[in-house]
């Protein structure tokens, strides 16, 4: 009984398994670096650029801010604010994943978190709520994936870029959002007190949103999870402690 | 095919300002012995973090609010939940949500 879970386990934390596991996100990630390609060419990158801006970047949103800004000229200083700003984020899930490697050396944990992205971060906490571990190899699986599958997205948007227009024609825009989509309600369902997991969702949201009219859309996503996460620490001491 | 310096600057500046962020809190947080109450609130984390990225992203066009009316990508989040509710399926929903809005685009 006992060898047979832990076979299991082992099987479904290997680095073929994280593989795997990403195929879900390739067609949105294809997409959304499809774009990315396409706006830094757009913006005036070389193709040599973009690869460089994909591989040490490694980061959707962040990418076509960095090419906006690249593209109007801003200075490099703003640019680098910006980034960090926006990319601040992720702070959060690195501590949101750090519970599931305490085993690993600072060294290892490094590599895990140098290709960590909301992407990544959603499928594997969805594992990590699923079986209430993630395997080292099977994260360098989804990471890798995930990493070659930008690249290769990012050059053929660079290098198709000249001759598409409107990548909104097809839909494909929506791809992420999608996602995300998919990703939120797979990961409400695995978590008990679902009415209170949808208080924090809708609170959430509600925030990010707010902030977003204010002009503080990143810094709004940041605030909307600390406040929300807050709310929902706080409604689950008073109503079930 | 070439890299330019004031381009090269800035894209080794923005991958340190995002690496950084990235790998702090799994190198510190890793060891050191997180009390419950942090536990359960790292809980909440990923919910609130995908939550509000789909908030703003559905309601918000071209860096302006938008809510109901011509918001595209509200009703294409439609068929997109349902889609997630019923089949659990990450590609069925994405999927989904490409041709929903495909398709509102064609008809609308």
């Amino acid at each position: 009984m006992n060898s047979t879970t832990d076979q299991g386990r082992v099987n479904d934390e290997g680095f073929l398994q994280g593989v795997k596991d990403c195929v879900p996100t390739l067609l949105s990630y294809l997409s959304i670096g499809f774009a990315a390609g396409v706006v830094g060419q757009t913006a005036g990158l070389s193709a040599m650029e973009i690869a460089l801006m994909s591989l040490l970047l490694y980061a959707g949103s962040a990418q076509f801010i960095a090419a906006g800004m690249i593209a109007v000229q801003s200075p490099a200083s703003a640019i680098i604010m910006t980034i960090l700003f926006v990319n601040l984020r992720h702070l959060l899930m690195s501590a949101a994943l750090s519970p599931y490697f305490k085993q690993l050396s600072p060294m290892r944990n490094m590599m895990i978190g140098s290709l960590l992205t909301d992407e990544t971060f959603g499928v594997a906490i969805n594992k990590a709520m699923r079986s209430h571990s993630i395997g080292e190899r099977w994260m360098h699986g989804l990471n890798v994936t995930a990493y070659a599958n930008w690249l290769i997205a990012n050059l053929a948007g660079a290098f198709f870029g000249q001759w598409i227009t409107d990548p909104q024609r097809y839909g494909l825009d929506f791809a992420l959002t999608a996602m995300f989509i998919g990703l939120l309600v797979t990961a409400l369902i695995s978590r008990s007190k679902l009415l209170l997991n949808i208080t924090v969702a809708v609170s959430a949201a509600f925030i990010a949103i707010a902030f977003y009219s204010l002009g503080m859309g990143s810094f709004g996503i940041i605030m909307a999870t600390i406040v929300a996460s807050t709310i929902g620490l706080v409604i689950e001491k008073w109503k079930y402690a | 095919m070439e890299v330019r310096l004031d381009i090269l600057l800035i894209i080794v500046g923005t991958a340190i300002v995002t690496f950084i962020p990235r790998v702090v809190p799994l190198i510190v947080l890793s060891r050191i012995r997180i009390p419950d109450w942090g536990m359960r609130w790292l809980g909440y984390v990923p919910i609130s973090i995908m939550a509000a990225l789909i908030g703003q992203e559905l309601f918000t066009h071209d860096g302006e609010l938008q809510f109901v009316a011509g918001n595209l990508k509200l009703f294409a989040a439609i068929p997109t939940l349902i889609a997630a509710i019923w089949t659990k399926s990450l590609l069925v929903t994405v999927i989904t949500g490409i041709v929903s809005m495909m398709l509102l685009r064609l008809f609308l």
